[in-house]
């Protein structure tokens, strides 16, 4: 461990943190993800005590309690796995574009899966969930071109403040397109809410399975491409000069984020800045290496979306609200603190 | 520099030319004013006549006129008529309130529906009437109240050394962002999940109007119009910048004050009956812009051009397709292209948009 920092000029040792702190990071995000999970399975509309939950997944299920339990198993393991996959896919996001502002929400891809799997559902018969996650992704991947197209267009290439304004306005246009698609078929219309806005609640054990391996392959990527992000954030031409592939480097890094998100939003609907707030969160803790930060925001992202679910069915007892509701309340006002922050030269 | 002797020289050349092109935009602003007024008095017709059932001009205006006709009195007089009448007013209410923002702040994403202020406004409404059982006046104090301090939030967010267009946008986009959770979460709270009442709260709808709506817009309008349009000169020479207005003469911290109250109070009027009409106020503008040609103030023609697409969705939304559709899916889908259309357009150019 002290090898490391000796290794390092002084400069570098303020930005890299001592492997001792991120180790003790994680086991304090273990720890946090732990007693969120317990509040998770016990906090809701109706409460269950500790040992009853233990009980339940000791394999009993005779009483009320422990058929409650049976239906918040799935959503809880469905958040901590949203969670990981949003965060991670905004911070592959932040790294292959250079840019504090990009999340999955933000720029429009989750929206461009969302309406994916609505066109796929009302035009074309899409029935089994597999092939709503593989329109999702493909609707993901043409927003995020599409997006990083209109946002790369004129001088200074993409400028975070262009991207994000290209994001937001493609959101926009794609959240008035699901809407008029779903209005005229009743038969998928029941809740218009839950592709304008995502919730884990419904979580089956069933639909989590179809979506994993999705989400392992997509994470798989992400975690391989962590050395070519970290060359990337020194800009192209240092990244090619260090024999760096950039642009394939950059393509498969954003397939993966895609991949991501797409999948996520295939099964949970359109959840905003989760990957905006949880990589900058991270940063902070242990520094800017890819191949720590995206293990990091997977394990943080996770936590803070099973927190939002919690929270969500703390507040509205006895109801409760959807957790894409409370991450954009929340992540809002860190994106208006980001976008204060950018130098007034960028904009 | 040119200086007196150079213009007294160049004089009756110059002065000719610039006569002749201020009296044909003159012309062309009025021709298009009344084009425009004309297609609006016809889509108020069609709008009025035809539907599920087709009643001849002499009894909508027999109603009009107070008279009892069989069926078209219910039909015409208590669900066309109000329907029509907020559509005209909802419009030149959304087209001033948008042309206003984007005028004072030189941009056309500066509309008041993108940067958060329609949506505060709907977030208030929709908490006034869904969680607090509200209705009538109560509900448009709220509502202006929302609107007003979103668009204080955003102006003092975006403030760092002055104000910046694409920094005051984003900000206002992450507001909005918050708003539309409220919107949101107070539609989940609200027992049944009541589409209707939804889709107006979302994205604006004209279903289901009353008497009652109509009247409280039609009373804003006739106190706020007049004090927008005394402002509109001066609002014309703030576009050249702060400074320049000020050495013109303009009081320009009165005057953006002023203008903005007004603006806001018809944005979130208009909203408290209609609900946030999508891009509506985005769009007025620039069209209006476009068909008007430059060197006056947009104000009359944004009314207008707002007032003929809210008449023009509604009905298209109800008889054009399958399905009836509110007026705001027709103009978000309709917006949707033109404003992607404004950001490639604004990013090749280079500029600042």
């Amino acid at each position: 461990m002290s090898t490391v920092e000796s290794v390092t000029p002084s400069g570098a040792a303020v930005v890299r943190r001592p492997r001792r702190v991120r180790l003790l990071w994680f086991l304090v995000c273990l720890g946090l993800i732990a007693v969120l999970i317990v509040a998770s399975i016990a906090v809701g509309t109706r409460f269950v005590p500790v040992p009853t939950i233990l009980d339940a997944l000791g394999g009993a299920d005779d009483t009320l309690d422990q058929a409650v339990i049976r239906v918040r198993i799935p959503r809880t393991v469905l958040a901590l796995l949203a969670g990981a996959a949003l965060a991670v896919s905004g911070a592959v996001f932040q790294g292959v574009t250079r840019n504090p502002l990009a999340d999955p929400g933000i720029l429009g891809i989750n929206m461009g899966a969302s309406l994916a799997v609505v066109v796929g559902l009302a035009y074309f018969g899409l029935s089994n969930p597999n092939s709503y996650i593989w329109a999702a992704i493909a609707g993901a991947a043409i927003s995020a071109v599409f997006v990083y197209a209109i946002g790369s267009l004129g001088r200074g290439g993409p400028t975070p403040l262009k991207l994000a304004l290209a994001g937001a306005a493609t959101s926009a246009a794609l959240v008035s397109f699901v809407t008029a698609v779903i209005l005229p078929r009743n038969d998928i219309a029941e809740n218009v809410q839950s592709w304008q806005i995502g919730g884990v609640g419904g979580a089956t054990f069933e639909r989590i399975w179809q979506v994993l391996p999705f989400l392992g392959a997509g994470l798989a990527v992400c975690l391989l491409s962590a050395r070519s992000l970290n060359s990337l954030a020194l800009g192209d031409d240092v990244a090619a000069g260090l024999g760096e592939r950039v642009a394939i480097a950059r393509g498969l890094a954003s397939l993966g984020a895609v991949m991501l998100c797409g999948a996520t939003t295939a099964i949970c609907g359109p959840i905003g800045f989760v990957g905006l707030v949880v990589p900058h969160g991270c940063r902070l803790l242990v520094g800017p290496d890819h191949r720590w930060l995206l293990p990091f925001s997977a394990l943080t992202g996770a936590g803070l979306l099973l927190a939002a679910d919690v929270i969500g069915r703390i507040v509205a007892r006895p109801g409760e609200i959807d957790v894409g509701i409370i991450t954009a309340f929340v992540g809002a006002p860190f994106f208006i603190y980001i976008v204060r922050r950018q130098k007034v030269r960028a904009l | 520099m040119s200086t007196p002797a150079d213009l007294r020289q160049a004089s009756p050349a110059t002065v000719a030319a610039v006569t002749r092109g201020r009296t044909r935009r003159n012309r062309r602003r009025r021709i298009v004013i009344g084009i425009l007024v004309v297609l609006i008095g016809a889509m108020v017709a069609v709008s009025l006549m035809v539907g599920r059932t087709f009643y001849p001009p002499g009894d909508v205006l027999k109603v009009i006129l107070g008279q009892d006709v069989q069926g078209a009195t219910f039909t015409v007089g208590r669900l066309r008529l109000p329907r029509t009448c907020l559509a005209v007013l909802a419009g030149a209410s959304f087209g001033l309130g948008g042309v206003t923002f984007q005028t004072m702040l030189r941009n056309p994403l500066a509309s008041p529906d993108i940067i958060g202020i329609s949506t505060g406004a709907s977030a208030a409404a929709a908490v006034a009437i869904i969680t607090l059982g509200l209705s009538g006046s109560a509900v448009s104090v709220f509502a202006i109240t929302a609107g007003l301090g979103v668009a204080l939030m955003v102006y003092l967010l975006a403030y760092q050394d002055g104000v910046s267009g694409i920094r005051l946008i984003l900000i206002g986009i992450g507001i909005a962002a918050m708003m539309n959770s409220i919107v949101s979460y107070v539609l989940s709270t609200a027992g049944q999940w009541d589409l209707q009442e939804a889709l107006r709260w979302l994205t604006g709808s004209l279903n289901g109007v009353r008497w009652e709506e109509t009247v409280t817009v039609l009373i804003t309008m006739i106190v706020l119009v007049p004090v927008l349009f005394l402002g509109s000169r001066d609002l014309t020479v703030l576009q050249l910048g702060d400074d320049t207005a000020s050495a013109l003469g303009v009081r320009v911290d009165r005057t953006r004050l002023l203008v903005v109250v007004c603006a806001v109070g018809l944005i979130a009027f208009a909203t408290s009956a209609t609900g946030p009409i999508a891009f509506l106020a985005f769009l007025a503008g620039p069209i209006a812009a476009r068909l008007a040609g430059p060197g006056h103030s947009l104000l009359l023609p944004s009314a207008l051009v707002g007032a003929l697409l809210v008449l023009l969705a509604d009905f298209a939304g109800q008889y054009a397709f399958g399905t009836r559709f509110p007026v705001g899916v027709v103009t978000g889908v309709l917006g949707a292209p033109y404003l992607i259309y404004l950001i490639v357009r604004a990013n090749r150019a280079g500029g600042s948009l």
